[in-house]
């Protein structure tokens, strides 16, 4: 096992799932939030002639879920690295 | 020179890349034609997945829907990107830990069942097979619009290029394909979008030209709300389904797009976990692009279309602001020969009505200003994109490239998906199950021949396409969705889930799909054998069938936990399996057993 313990194992895991979990979130929040459910809330503030929860459905959560995947994988690197279960 | 001498020469030139790039990428081992040896950069094979994802129907078919469906349409662009975040965030880098070729490959080891991996090569195999009908269209329907080719000749010389790349090169020809022909999709697809934006708003960026002001200073989709409204269609920006069936939608899409074997097997090929990670973010890179600029190139040319026939120049109902039907223009009379666009003169003035005749609200105004039904009897919704250069009229050159980028869409979305066809059954039923003492050579020998057996059966069903193939794709993306990736997802974040549970899980999360597709869609498709009438007031829930993946996901959960509570718990090396593919060190290269 690369871990030094047991210990670190589970940590490890757990900070991972914790991470993931946070960053799903986001991922909710800002399609089905912001974009569906909370649109017309959203839309009060204007952007371009449109609402800003319009503005999500069709293009920033788009932008945002691209953040999320580089964000993840920067992160996870690290930890993987403080671990030492990276695999460079 | 004419648009199909031009056309020609823009194709002929994409042909010979892609024959080149074959030539010098071919497979000598398993290894090469399953993962393309493993060692493919990060960031190409971001891009190959971007072709690989993007098919005809994103090329081709979504900003149509977008210019027709307007807000609706956010959820094939939420759905289709969100799925990626999952794929990288949930999938991807275990996967390439757990370092095999296919995706049955990781069901049946990790569930230690014979019965799971047969289930999702079934899976696998109608998923992939239904999707290839549509590209196959999409290469015939090119090909005969823009090259005066027949349907059948257009479709033979898309299958001889395909069989000369895949047969040859497996994955490893697939991939730096899709690599070339990525670069000529976006490039065709944002070309026209660029001038298109700068045309109606003086902003090059189609992205943020979509929120600018045009030349008289309204927004650009508050005129084209107005412009609708005027003509009595919806608004572009306003809600028209329910808000439940919506967000089931969005995530039926998102499940299914992270359940896509084809897109799964892309992340097999680079060479460390850490690089599917990130990969998974440049995929969504290359296709963002693409996705971000279809909402500027459906409403511009809905814009566009519209302001063709009802001249905004004149008040609505003034009969001289409609366009005379002697003199339309040369792209309308190119594709009323194809009979995507259709025209009828119902009240006989010899000028275009292009108006919503089905509201009711609007049909008094119809009637005071003369008219007597909407006109443009027909306008099929793929021609948007294909005919957007035509519309707006910009150069051959810009035409001749929509076309080979449509093209290039097609066959790498094609040669994905036959890869991935041919891999579960020369791996996962012959090698794997049927005839596990067959060599090297002998297995990548099978591959090629059933790599030549889908595309002649893809082949075939192009050219007889059963009538349901446009109601097929949301049964790709049903079954990715409730059998696939829940299965996947439990293999890797559960360690309890044991082989009875995930059989009878995705048993329960396919069946419960087909069952709710079939009755409203008739059973296997045929027409009038549905149980109830396909409206949203029958919807269980009103959730539309397209949209109910993301439910037989939840089934399948459910089920597996349940059943995995009163069986036989998971053995210690299975365990043991799942704890080596959660740490991303001593990933080697994808490899075989």
């Amino acid at each position: 096992m690369a871990f030094k313990s047991e210990d670190d194992k589970k940590a490890y895991w757990q900070k991972n799932i914790r991470l993931m979990m946070w960053l799903l979130v986001l991922w909710a929040v800002v399609s089905y939030g912001f974009g569906i459910l909370l649109r017309s809330v959203l839309d009060i503030i204007p952007i371009g002639g449109v609402g800003l929860g319009f503005w999500f459905a069709q293009q920033g959560s788009i932008y945002v879920f691209l953040f999320i995947v580089f964000f993840y994988a920067a992160k996870m690197r690290k930890l993987d690295r403080e671990y030492g279960v990276d695999d460079d | 020179m004419d648009l199909t001498t031009l056309t020609y020469i823009v194709v002929g030139l994409t042909f010979a890349l892609y024959m080149g790039i074959a030539v010098w990428a071919r497979a000598g081992t398993t290894g090469e034609f399953y993962a393309a040896g493993g060692g493919v950069h990060p960031v190409a094979n971001g891009m190959a997945t971007g072709a690989d994802w993007m098919s005809a129907a994103s090329f081709i078919g979504m900003a149509g829907l977008i210019a027709f469906q307007g807000y609706d349409a956010s959820i094939f662009l939420m759905g289709w990107t969100g799925g990626y975040v999952l794929l990288a965030l949930c999938l991807a880098p275990y996967l390439r830990k757990f370092g095999k070729f296919t995706v049955p490959d990781f069901i049946g080891d990790r569930f230690y069942s014979r019965t799971a991996r047969i289930v999702a090569v079934v899976c696998l195999i109608v998923a992939s097979l239904t999707y290839v009908i549509g590209q196959m269209k999409g290469i015939g329907v090119a090909f005969s619009r823009f090259l005066d080719v027949d349907y059948a000749t257009g479709l033979y010389a898309g299958m001889g290029i395909v069989f000369f790349y895949a047969v040859l090169g497996g994955m490893k020809g697939v991939t730096y394909t899709q690599i070339a022909q990525y670069c000529v999709l976006i490039f065709a697809y944002t070309v026209p979008a660029v001038f298109i934006s700068l045309n109606l708003t003086g902003n090059p960026l189609p992205q943020l030209g979509f929120l600018s002001d045009t030349a008289d200073g309204t927004p650009l989709l508050i005129k084209l709300d107005q412009t609708l409204v005027d003509l009595g269609f919806a608004e572009y920006t306003a809600q028209k389904g329910g808000t439940f069936n919506i967000l089931m939608y969005t995530l039926s899409l998102m499940f299914g797009t992270a359940g896509l074997p084809h897109v799964i097997i892309r992340f097999f090929t680079v060479p460390k976990v850490s690089d599917a990670r990130t990969s998974a973010g440049w995929a969504l890179v290359f296709i963002a692009i693409l996705y971000t600029t279809a909402p500027a190139v459906g409403s511009m040319a809905r814009l566009n279309l519209t302001n063709t026939i009802q001249n905004p120049a004149y008040d609505v109902g003034d009969p001289q602001a409609n366009l005379v039907y002697e003199d339309r223009p040369n792209w309308f009379k190119n594709w009323e020969t194809t009979g995507l666009l259709k025209f009828e003169d119902k009240n006989g003035d010899g000028r275009i009505q292009y108006y919503d005749d089905k509201n009711p609200d609007f049909a008094a105004k119809a009637e005071s200003y003369g008219w007597k039904g909407n006109e443009m009897v027909k306008v099929d919704r793929d021609i948007l994109v294909l005919a957007n250069p035509e519309i707006a009229n910009l150069p051959n050159w810009v035409i001749a490239l929509v076309a080979a980028g449509g093209l290039a869409a097609a066959l790498s979305t094609a040669a994905g998906l036959l890869l991935a066809i041919s891999s579960a059954i020369s791996h996962d039923l012959l090698k794997s199950t049927f005839m596990p003492h067959i060599s090297d050579k002998q297995e990548l020998m099978a591959a090629r021949i059933s790599m030549a057996g889908a595309i002649a059966v893809a082949g075939y069903l192009g050219l007889n396409p059963p009538g349901f193939a446009a109601q097929v794709v949301a049964l790709a993306f049903g079954l990715a969705a409730s059998s696939i990736f829940p299965a996947l997802m439990m293999g890797i974040f559960s360690t309890r889930i044991n082989n009875t549970g995930a059989v009878a899980g995705m048993l329960a999360g396919l069946l419960s799909t087909l069952v709710y597709i079939f009755t409203y869609k008739g059973w296997f498709f045929v027409a009038g054998t549905n149980m109830l009438a396909n409206t949203p007031d029958n919807w269980f829930l009103g959730i539309s069938p397209e949209a109910f993946g993301a439910l037989g996901a939840l089934i399948n959960f459910v089920v597996a936990f349940a059943v995995t509570k009163v069986t036989a718990p998971v053995p210690q090396h299975i365990i043991d399996i799942v704890e080596s593919i959660r740490i991303p060190k001593g990933a080697g290269s994808a490899q075989d057993h």
